[in-house]
């Protein structure tokens, strides 16, 4: 990410902390607070799951948060229980849980990784990642990935590479160098990179 | 994203402003600190004083249990088969305190809605401006001849809320000679997890399969249909061969003659309807209703207490409000999921309250998680919303259910793995 764009969000964010201070608006529905408190039972908190295997959404971009909810409600995705929840909701109101999550710090917790595949990993990630996935895979603009619980990498990568979820654009091509480079291992070195970033 | 699209995000979010109780007056600027009781520190009214804390902590929130520590009954069938222990399931209050809860040992027997007193058996008096009580469930012993407190506790165990009673059950079904017979017999509608008593006849069935591979486990049911019934049966067929001869799972429903009569502790003999069946270790999971203190306190209208659905604020008393497995949700089931959802909608409903605002409209989750074998999880979800005009709970249309059916082994297997992912971050959402 350019530097430009990560003062955009900071700027970004720290309006949404303002606009949390404000009265509420009268509306009807729920407000995007209280749709959001619905998905701590299992993404955690705020957003920040304590594992093992479902993902942390605190902090997430709000465009790929809306992305991934409208994949999921057109059964776009592998089938989890998520096609099932994301069906109940409008664009709306992706886009209000969209920004609470978006609004939350990320807390990750410690996973138990193997440093030689995680070293490797990080080598392949400045390689052929982080372009997209900045920072080591912070929350940035495309999904988190540093810190993410592994199994959850793991299932996505399954996924992508199996067909039973469509590419993100040039992100095939990527994989596929990355594999190149160093095998079948390549995926597993990249998730314990990941992994081991807390 | 472009920028526009991101100016277009930001004007998005400036005009929702839809950002809940966060908005508005902290409850002190209006006047004295505000103080909340909650009775039962299970996940309805821990989740609740976690809430009320969070959303504004010029609130006074005091915590009434009986227990020294929170025992959960949801993934408490894994101890059956040995996948886990009880201690694995057992958690201190300390994460609470360091919210700033009080938390106080003692149990809750009366609630004086004039005065706004909570009393305790230790002879406690806690004013309240609002209390929330999330007692869980009690059992009808009247229900079933020969089933008393003390034979569950000795040789019949429920086992319906974990403790004791779980690692009995699991030691009997470990004694039982190679080739017994388990009785499982489930409650009717409406009860606590209503997966429940099929997850358990599956985790038996998962230790039997390895360690007593003749053993039969006979489920006597008074209903004819059960929760996730398809996706049971699929594993049951794939796992302990159901619908064969050998099946070592056999269920009997109620056309079948599965409503059980009476009980004899001596020689494990239970009476059903049209038969007799004698078990080496037998499982009664009775009839239910409200958690005693929702009787005492006078909050039930036949064995469940009536809510305001927009608040969970008791019909017959006003604040008090009843979350979780003892108030009548319907059509949310009896789950900790459930009661998670609905004391955020509470402790939002009582912070507004303080602060002289209208209720928002609320807005609950469901999901559940079975383990039905090695590697064979399964799910159900649903989204609701409130029909007003009804007072009732609604599932949003054309949405949630449960999981796909002759899935993958791949989505099985995951489904395990969320399956311990919800538990644990059920687990943190209510007590971290």
């Amino acid at each position: 990410m350019k530097r430009d764009d990560t003062m955009s969000k900071h700027v970004r964010n720290l309006l949404l902390a303002v606009l949390t201070l404000l009265p509420a608006a009268v509306m009807a529905g729920p407000s995007g607070q209280a749709l959001s408190f619905t998905c701590a039972g299992c993404h955690g908190t705020d957003g920040s799951s304590v594992g093992p295997s479902m993902p942390a959404i605190a902090g997430m971009d709000p465009e790929v948060f809306v992305d991934a909810m409208k994949d999921y409600r057109l059964d776009k995705r592998n089938p989890s229980i998520m096609n099932r929840i994301a069906k109940a909701y409008s664009d709306e109101q992706f886009k209000e849980m969209a920004w609470f999550f978006a609004s939350q710090r990320l807390h990750l917790q410690p996973q138990v990784t193997d440093a030689a595949l995680a070293k490797r990993g990080a080598e392949l990630h400045q390689k052929h990642c982080e372009k997209c996935h900045e920072e080591g895979g912070r929350p940035g603009d495309a999904g988190t990935l540093a810190g993410q619980w592994m199994p959850y990498l793991q299932y996505t990568m399954q996924d992508f590479l199996s067909g039973k979820r469509d590419w993100p654009r040039k992100m095939k091509r990527k994989v596929d160098a990355a594999i190149e480079d160093d095998g079948a291992d390549a995926v597993s070195a990249l998730i314990h990179y990941y992994g081991s970033q807390h | 994203m472009t920028n526009i699209d991101r100016r277009a995000f930001i004007r998005g979010a400036a005009g929702i402003a839809a950002l809940g109780v966060s908005a508005g007056f902290p409850a002190l600027v209006l006047g004295a600190a505000r103080r909340v009781v909650v009775v039962g520190g299970g996940v309805g009214g821990a989740t609740a004083a976690k809430y009320l804390r969070k959303l504004d902590d010029t609130i006074s929130v005091t915590l009434i249990e009986r227990k020294p520590s929170y025992t959960s009954c949801f993934m408490s069938n894994e101890v059956l088969s040995g996948e886990r222990t009880l201690q694995s399931l057992t958690f201190g209050y300390d994460g609470l305190r360091r919210h700033g809860i009080e938390v106080v040992q003692d149990t809750a027997v009366g609630i004086d809605p004039l005065q706004k007193i909570v009393q305790t058996a230790g002879g406690g008096k806690f004013q309240y401006d609002a209390c929330v009580v999330s007692p869980g469930i009690g059992f009808k012993w009247e229900a079933i001849g020969g089933y008393t407190e003390e034979v569950a506790a000795t040789t019949v165990p429920h086992a319906w809320n974990a403790g004791p009673q779980t690692e009995l059950l699991r030691r009997q079904i470990e004694a039982m000679p190679e080739g017994g017979r388990v009785i499982i017999s489930a409650p009717p509608n409406p009860f606590k997890c209503p997966p429940g008593p099929y997850e358990r006849a599956s985790q038996i069935a998962m230790y039997c399969k390895h360690h007593k591979p003749r053993a039969k486990i006979i489920i006597l049911d008074p209903k004819d249909a059960f929760s996730k019934q398809g996706l049971y049966l699929e594993g049951w067929r794939k796992l302990y061969g159901y619908g064969t001869d050998n099946s070592m799972i056999e269920w009997i429903s109620a056309a079948g003659g599965g409503k059980i009569e009476e009980i004899d502790p001596e020689t494990l003999t239970v009476q059903a309807e049209i038969e007799e069946f004698q078990g080496d270790v037998v499982n009664i999971i009775p009839p239910q209703k409200a958690g005693a203190i929702a009787f005492a306190a006078d909050l039930v209208e036949g064995d469940w207490c009536p809510v305001d659905k927009r608040t969970f604020e008791s019909t017959r008393h006003k604040g008090i409000y009843v979350l979780g497995d003892a108030s009548s949700a319907a059509k949310m089931p009896k789950s900790a999921y459930a009661a998670n959802s609905q004391a955020k909608v509470c402790a939002a409903a009582i912070v507004n309250r303080f602060r002289g605002l209208e209720p928002g409209d609320p807005t609950f989750v469901n999901t559940c998680y079975s383990v039905v074998g090695e590697d064979f999880g399964i799910s159900v979800a649903a989204v609701y919303g409130l029909n007003s005009h009804t007072n009732t709970i609604e599932p949003i249309p054309n949405s949630g259910g449960v999981s796909p059916a002759n899935a993958s082994a791949e989505i099985r297997k995951r489904e395990v793995s969320y399956a311990h992912s919800w538990f644990k971050n059920v687990i943190s959402d209510m007590l971290e």
